[in-house]
């Protein structure tokens, strides 16, 4: 076995010292029954090559991002990530290091932590950021009980800008939590505005709004904010492609109390949906009611200085029943692969990535519109993803055009199943990664498709 | 006689800046092309001014500063890890090398089904995988984390109590005094009411105790087993009895899962619902702290309130995922699930096979018990009955000598070692709880046996307890000042502004 090191002799001589004749006796003390119907249908070991083989024949029957021209986002997205990223976050002394409870042994892990944490705070114009959390859906309900905690309301208030399956996730954690959920419907018009003033009350705990939409909309949510600042509610500005910050205001610069975002487009693969990197920002007037591990830094004895994991006593381990949040697991390594990938950026590098993503999706709508295709662009401003109305249904497009080894884009019927009338729109994104063949690709197929 | 250098660095032990601290904060480490000329709809309002002020750096720059990190961080690849409870072992490089083929990892989440058949294999074979070793009826593959496991499991529980229509009624979670902070935490945070049951002197769940706290406000019982003292309770069909008489759920914490890999089915336990970590039970990497995942297994009266999406079969062979279903819980997490950690998970178990898993857990409860035999007499044994998996001590011998666990385990960081678990479970005095896991040599454990034992003897003398108090010596950091930094937290780097 080669995950393991023991030897039958050192097994035999352990057991002799401990006085038992065998491994069996090591569990005679388990109930006899549970010990008799032990029976496992399940294979013997298997060598290195057998298992690679094995999981390279479940691989291949995958069409990868690599193989076809790719156009989908909706809160995963495909770019670029530097070798030297993948290399550094598989050397064993960030791989497989544990929780940084012991502070002597763990600066690497803390200092990154420290690192990242002012990375995220700096972009999303926010005071504090914790140490990451398990995604942008998470952390958005993360945020939303932080509300109800600092406003002591329960009721929420979703945009209809939001991500319908962070929608999901609150209302699902909120049907067993006693929290009130009122939720927008999609926004449809090109402007990105919608009536959410208005449902604001005293009873708001928090309104939660996304720019970029989730079409796509860039829209002006100052007005929404300065609302739920008057109704002393909270507000939850939420951004699943983080790389957007690189070209627009985020929700901090704005007056925002929470900004929480998905970070898998710094650093992390698609991989087929996790894991990724859940962001969480705030005020500093808020941070000792934040979830999750907070790195500060701190002094040694030697009066070096150096980091430590702080305000502990806001944790389960510490406060167990009166937590913050029961969390206790972060993101740890999906959070080193985007601080390395952000400071390989820079600031500057990650403006200049922001707007070849934004061109990309400008060139694409240049295309779709000069093409004469029956196609309609429904967001008026975006910034690297849109949606668009087809004259047919999106879903059997999409179909049919993987068959030709294109990934279109998402229809949005995958996240509305029982609205006909959503059926014909289809949400496409574009990043760096998308060529120009891979757009005049597209454009020919939809052609031949749609005409 | 240590000398001082120039640059504060001691030979390989080199200091380094934050990125924050560098003077050229300009450089890039990647080459980004030229946008394409085009008129972009975008309203001046919405524009950053100004780039996000953040340092870059070139390749060269970028890699020598992580692995400078890296190198004052210790990970199970660095040395012996007994942390007790988190299960370190070791990370097998195969499982790092097939998350990584682009045929898994340039996968997106909401592709056409027909276009992810491999991904979907995957998550079906592990789902079979899981149920065959725990021999419960389904598989909830969801959950990011432990924690997010014993919520997602709670969150069944109330929707099965919401569907007997007695939601209202049971309104507590029992939890013994030696459970994980995550279990009161999470019952909490599902707004059950707390209750915590004593141990017996014996260190496992009091049945008698148990008894009188049951009754029909009880919505389920939070039980890790083997223990957090790593001990098994044995009374496990017994106590799932009482709880289902009661009307109640019998919850396990299946952080501990390791040491019953293989030899019973926790199913055969009476256990209604149990997350399973596989960053701890199969080995994906702890990656300083996450990421994690946390599978719920559950019983068939269960399985409809699941969160979605799962995967089905069709009867051509191919698979599709429900991704809505009325009687579920609905979704609790974007997306699928830790995907990667899913593929690394079944590598390792189709590594091991059926054969490998059942010596997974005997060698670890091998080593844990052993560990336990050796040092019964040299650190304060709290429950006289052998381990499981991990070994727990109490600090007696150190504190007639006026010293304690905290000291202990900062001369273990100079001797090599990553210190045990310490100060938990709470129910013994200055616990030390020890797993050495599997993938450790006899001659290492031996080697960490024999460390305990030379400092214990050490710190009788009024020298040795110097050394305990201001250890450790040679890590690149000595003790913090925690207390202060709590007071005064700082966060973040922020530019100095003149």
């Amino acid at each position: 076995m080669r995950y393991l090191p023991l030897q039958e002799k050192d097994r035999k001589e352990m057991l002799n010292t401990i006085g038992k004749s065998s491994q069996e006796e090591l569990f005679a003390h388990l109930p006899k029954d549970a010990l008799n119907k032990a029976h496992f249908n399940l294979p013997l070991h298997q060598p290195e090559w057998e298992v690679e083989e094995c999981m390279q024949n479940f691989a291949k029957q995958n069409i990868t991002a690599l193989e076809a021209p790719f156009f989908l986002g909706a809160g995963a997205y495909r770019h670029y990530i530097p070798s030297s990223v993948d290399y550094m976050i598989q050397r064993g002394e960030f791989l497989t290091s544990y929780t940084p409870y012991q502070p002597e042994i763990s600066q690497g892990t803390l200092q990154y932590l420290f690192e990242f944490q002012s990375q995220v705070a700096t972009l999303t114009g926010m005071d504090v950021a914790n140490s990451s959390l398990y995604d942008g859906a998470t952390s958005t309900v993360e945020a939303v009980l932080m509300a109800r905690r600092l406003t002591g309301r329960s009721k929420v208030l979703l945009s209809g800008h939001l991500h319908p399956q962070y929608i999901q996730v609150i209302q699902t954690y909120a049907s067993m939590m006693d929290i009130t959920v009122q939720v927008l419907p999609p926004v449809f018009n090109k402007e990105g505005t919608e009536d959410i003033i208005d449902s604001i009350d005293s009873s708001t705990a928090c309104i939660v709004t996304q720019c970029p939409g989730f079409l796509g909309h860039i829209y002006d949510y100052r007005p929404i904010i300065e609302a739920a600042h008057k109704n002393k509610a909270l507000h939850i500005g939420v951004i699943t492609e983080i790389i957007s910050l690189g070209l627009l205001n985020g929700p901090g610069n704005y007056g925002a109390d929470i900004v929480v975002a998905e970070g898998q487009s710094l650093g992390n693969p698609l991989n087929y949906g996790g894991p990724y990197l859940g962001l969480f920002a705030t005020r500093d007037l808020y941070k000792r009611l934040m979830p999750g591990r907070l790195v500060g830094e701190s002094i040694d004895a030697d009066g070096k200085r150096g980091f430590i994991m702080t305000l502990v006593a806001r944790e389960q381990h510490i406060r167990r029943a009166r937590a913050t949040s029961n969390i206790c697991t972060n993101s740890g390594l999906c959070s080193l692969a985007f601080t390395m990938h952000m400071t390989l950026l820079g600031g500057a590098g990650l403006k200049k990535l922001a707007w070849l993503n934004h061109a990309k999706a400008c060139q694409l709508a240049e295309k779709i519109k000069t093409s004469k295709l029956n196609i309609k662009i429904l967001p008026q401003q975006y910034f690297n993803e849109f949606v668009v109305e087809l004259p047919c249904c999106a879903e059997s497009l999409v179909n049919r055009l993987v068959k030709s080894k294109i990934l279109a884009g998402i229809p949005l019927s995958r996240f509305y199943p029982n609205k006909p009338a959503f059926k014909n729109f289809l949400l496409i994104a574009c990043t760096e990664l998308t060529s120009e063949q891979d757009m005049d690709l597209l454009i020919t197929v939809l052609k031949r498709e749609i005409s | 006689m240590k000398q001082d250098t120039f640059t504060k660095n001691a030979g390989l032990t080199i200091e380094e800046p934050l990125i924050f601290e560098r003077q050229n904060w300009s450089s890039s480490g990647v080459d980004i092309p030229n946008a394409p000329n085009v008129v972009s709809p975008l309203d001046a309002s919405s524009l950053r001014k100004e780039a996000p002020e953040l340092p870059g750096l070139s390749e060269p720059e970028a890699v020598r500063h992580f692995t400078r990190l890296s190198q004052k961080n210790f990970g199970i690849d660095t040395g012996m890890f007994p942390l007790g409870s988190c299960t370190m072992k070791h990370n097998p490089r195969l499982n790092e090398k097939i998350a990584r083929l682009p045929g898994f990892s340039q996968v997106h989440p909401l592709q056409p089904l027909s276009s992810v058949q491999g991904s979907l294999s995957v998550l079906w074979h592990l789902t079979n995988w899981l149920k065959e070793l725990t021999g419960m009826a389904a598989v909830d593959l969801t959950p990011a984390a432990g924690a997010h496991g014993e919520l997602c499991g709670l969150f069944f529980i109330k929707k099965a109590l919401q569907s007997r229509g007695e939601l209202e009624k049971r309104t507590t979670i029992l939890v013994p005094d030696s459970a994980h902070g995550t279990n009161p935490a999470t019952a909490a945070q599902c707004g059950f009411q707390v209750e915590s049951i004593p141990s017996t002197a014996d260190g496992i769940l009091d049945i008698e105790k148990l008894k009188v706290a049951l009754n029909e406000k009880t919505a389920a019982l939070m039980l890790t087993n083997p223990n957090t003292c790593g001990l098994f309770e044995k009374d496990s069909l017994e106590i799932a009895d009482l709880l289902h008489k009661n009307g109640s759920y019998y919850y396990c914490d299946g952080a501990n899962f390791n040491a019953l890999l293989g030899q019973v089915k926790p199913r055969d336990l009476g256990i209604d619902v149990m997350h399973i970590n596989l960053h701890k039970t199969f080995s994906t990497p702890h990656g300083g702290g996450g990421p994690g995942s946390g599978p719920v297994v559950m019983t068939e009266e269960l399985k409809p309130f699941s969160p979605t999406p799962f995967v089905q079969k069709n009867e051509d062979g191919s698979f599709y995922l429900v991704e809505n279903n009325k009687t579920s819980l609905g979704r609790i997490k974007s997306f699928h699930g830790q995907m990667g950690m899913f593929i690394r998970a079944l590598s390792y178990m189709m590594s091991h096979g059926i054969d490998g898993l059942k010596q997974v857990s005997a060698d670890a409860v091998l080593n844990a018990t052993y560990l336990q035999y050796q040092l019964k007499d040299t650190l304060g044994l709290p429950f006289s009955e052998p381990c499981m998996h991990e070994a727990l001590f109490d600090d007696r011998s150190l504190r007639q000598n006026h010293v304690e666990t905290l000291d202990l385990a900062k001369i273990l960081e100079d001797e090599g070692f990553h210190p045990m678990t310490t100060y938990f479970p709470l129910v013994v005095q200055g616990a030390m709880l020890i797993e050495p896991t599997e993938t450790e040599s006899k001659e290492q454990i031996d080697l960490f046996i024999a460390t305990i034992k030379y400092w214990v003897e050490r710190c009788k003398t009024a020298e040795g307890q110097k050394h305990f108090k201001e250890a450790p010596f040679y890590t690149p950091r000595r003790r913090f000042d925690e207390a202060g930094t709590a007071r005064n937290p700082k966060l973040r780097w922020k530019k100095e502004r003149i």
